[in-house]
């Protein structure tokens, strides 16, 4: 990198992120009494899918018979590619932890016996308070510090660099352990939040060899008025909806209905199952974000027609991200952990999408796991991480350091790289609707855009931090479709599929790792099985 | 996508340019916040939900550019609008958690058949 290294700094666990995962790690990581840093791309309580809207929690009483038979569940709309243990550790994890943010002062709502409602929380209220409680901790935090490259040596991950893009200058930050909580990849595709989700993380896990999973469960749209960046889209099972000449569109809407009747025309919907002021009300004190839009629109929802379209979630709300290979998240690269969306999340969700309820619960629980982890790892080093000799790991999409590059050489324009890898991700017709003749056509294209990436010639602070985000989109694109084509199967709740391969496939039982960035290798993963197969889980239902 | 910031109401704070998460305001000479890069920007309402005089305006619009005039907006009554849904970081206001009404939500949706 060339900025002028304006802030060096050195502590046990540095968190890159800070959505809910960072936020988590990073408490959880300094109340074991480790020194703490957390960078962040934008700002810790503003950052990410979970601030702007609500989020719903996987949460549950401890009650055993409830608890398995969610277990159970989600084992099978999974395509038992979850393990039971995991979820139930979520189970419990999640349960002590939402007790403390209701100690931390979020007011949850009562039933009339007393008892909280802690299955969900709204997103600006729950990150300003994770913000309050991770600043009371002790934790050093840096907004609008977006990490660009990590830092290692033979040992492992000791640290990472990155810009300070207010300042126009660089930081380092050296540490004993870095949990990536850098969240998903939805490819600027605007979805509520979501634009700072652009596979940072992939990218700087993979730079140091670390494997991603689960990458071919990615299949997600996630419908939102056609003007708008809205895609909370939970309040629309209240609404009908109708072709552009006002006909209904009935039938079940559950698994393609939207994403075939938008390739037809025009769909719109009018909330009209909420018929009564009492339900009205109710919807818009649940989820007021919901509503935003079309109060802006001058749009009355319950009685007037909206248009609707679908925005690409892609592993925001796949399953897929950094292998975790034991009980703290730790990656397979030495220091390095992984945390909330930048994890899979395979462990809980399988081949089914952890959208809301699971992801959630996940990055509490994956933070608070990787943030006490990476603290242990941390304060066991002899050598304190500055006294490492420590390299720079960022090979793509960080022009500047590139070097040899002929002057020459076209410039490639970020933005314009960025459009021709979101034509590839973006349309129905190649990665919602997947075949295997789509996918290699498009994992072609940008196979043959690679190189692009270490051509952008960014200008300044902020082209820069977009260059990098560029090429962790262009390589995130590439895994999954990479790992999309090595999935020869359709499994689960459809996360994945190929329209060759209809059927579940008993022999493909097993998940898939994807690594490298010239070349990208798959290989199955069967570790998490134990010797347990589909076989073990008789009689369970399909899960919501 | 932002279109306005009232430059009648701000008090220079900084706030909006510290919380937004993608960095779309840059911070003038004369110390107000202007839309640097508004291509930027997410639409996520979260300089709304902050800014402490309700100087901002988020267009509902994601991907195109609208114009709007002050003005417009004060007589809509749009200015502060999200905030004040909200009750975010002003006293004496409801928070959107205390009045959360997902749980009664959850009761009332299981009486609607899914996905019909």
């Amino acid at each position: 990198m060339s900025g002028e290294t304006a802030l060096k700094l050195t502590a046990d666990v540095l968190v890159i992120g800070g959505g809910p995962a960072g936020a988590w790690a990073a408490w959880s990581a300094a109340s074991k009494g480790a020194k703490v840093v957390l960078v962040d791309k934008g700002y810790l309580g503003s950052s990410g899918a979970t601030a702007p809207g609500g989020t719903n929690l996987l949460y549950l009483p401890p009650d055993k018979e409830m608890r398995d038979k969610a277990v159970r569940e989600r084992m099978a709309s999974g395509g038992y590619l979850s393990e039971a243990g995991w979820i139930h550790r979520v189970l419990d994890q999640v349960y002590i932890n939402l007790e403390r943010v209701e100690q931390w002062g979020y007011p949850f709502v009562r039933d009339e016996n007393g008892v909280p409602q802690r299955n969900h929380l709204q997103g600006p209220e729950y990150m300003a308070l994770m913000r309050k409680t991770v600043k009371k901790a002790g934790v050093k935090v840096l907004d609008h510090a977006p990490a660009l490259e990590l830092l290692v040596d033979e040992h492992g991950v000791g640290g990472a660099r990155g810009a300070l893009r207010q300042q126009g200058k660089d930081w380092e930050v050296r540490a004993g352990a870095v949990v990536i909580a850098t969240g998903g990849c939805a490819f600027l595709s605007k979805g509520l939040g979501c634009n700072v989700l652009t596979g940072d993380g992939y990218l700087m896990g993979a730079e140091v060899g670390a494997e991603l999973s689960g990458m071919e469960f990615s299949r997600r749209y996630a419908p939102a008025p056609a003007f708008s960046s809205n895609t909370r889209s939970r309040l629309l099972g209240w609404a009908t909806y109708y072709d552009q000449d006002g006909k209904e569109l009935k039938g079940s809407r559950n698994g393609d209905f939207l994403a075939e009747r938008l390739l037809e025309g025009p769909v719109y919907a009018i909330m009209n199952k909420a018929d009564t002021p009492e339900k009205r009300a109710i919807l818009r004190s649940s989820h007021a974000i919901f509503f935003l839009p079309y109060d802006r629109a001058g749009i009355d929802v319950f009685t007037q027609p909206f248009p609707l379209t679908l925005r690409y979630e892609g592993t925001v709300r796949g399953t897929g991200g950094l292998r975790i290979v034991d009980d703290n998240c730790e990656t397979t690269v030495p220091g390095l952990y992984a945390a909330g969306d930048a994890a899979t999340r395979e462990r809980i969700t399988g081949a089914a999408s952890g959208g809301g309820a699971f992801n959630a619960s996940w990055a509490i629980c994956s933070g608070t796991w990787s943030g006490e982890g990476a603290a242990r790892y941390a304060l066991s080093q002899r050598a304190g991480a500055d006294s490492r000799q420590l390299r720079s790991a960022g090979r793509y999409g960080l022009a500047e350091t590139t070097g040899g590059r002929a002057l020459s050489s076209p410039r490639v324009e970020t933005a314009e790289l960025v459009r021709a890898i979101q034509d590839q991700v973006f349309p129905l017709q190649i990665n919602y609707f997947r075949s295997e003749v789509g996918l290699k056509a498009a994992l072609n294209k940008l196979h043959s855009y690679w190189p692009s990436v270490n051509e952008q010639a960014p200008g300044n602070v902020h082209e820069r931090v977009h260059a990098r985000e560029a090429a962790a989109m262009a390589a995130t694109a590439r895994w999954i479709y990479t790992a999309g084509l090595a999935r020869k199967e359709t499994r689960g709740a459809g996360l994945h599929l190929l329209a060759e391969y209809p059927d579940e496939d008993p022999n493909q039982h097993h998940r898939l790792l994807v690594s490298g960035l010239e070349t990208i290798r798959t290989r199955p993963d069967r570790t998490f099985l134990g010797g347990a197969s589909a076989a073990s889980y008789p009689g369970t239902e399909q899960g919501a | 996508m932002i279109e306005l910031v009232s430059e009648d109401r701000c008090i220079q704070c900084g706030l909006c340019v510290k919380v937004c998460p993608t960095n779309v305001f840059d911070t003038n000479e004369d110390g107000l916040p202007v839309i640097a890069r508004q291509e930027d920007c997410q639409t996520c309402y979260m300089c709304e939900a902050y800014c402490p005089v309700d100087a901002l305006f988020v267009a509902h619009h994601a991907d195109e550019k609208v114009a709007v005039t002050e003005q417009d907006l004060i007589d809509r009554d749009l200015l502060g609008s999200w905030r004040a849904i909200i009750g975010f970081g002003s006293r004496g206001k409801v928070s959107m958690a205390a009045n959360d009404t997902t749980p009664i939500l959850r009761q009332a949706r299981s009486g609607i058949a899914r996905g019909e």
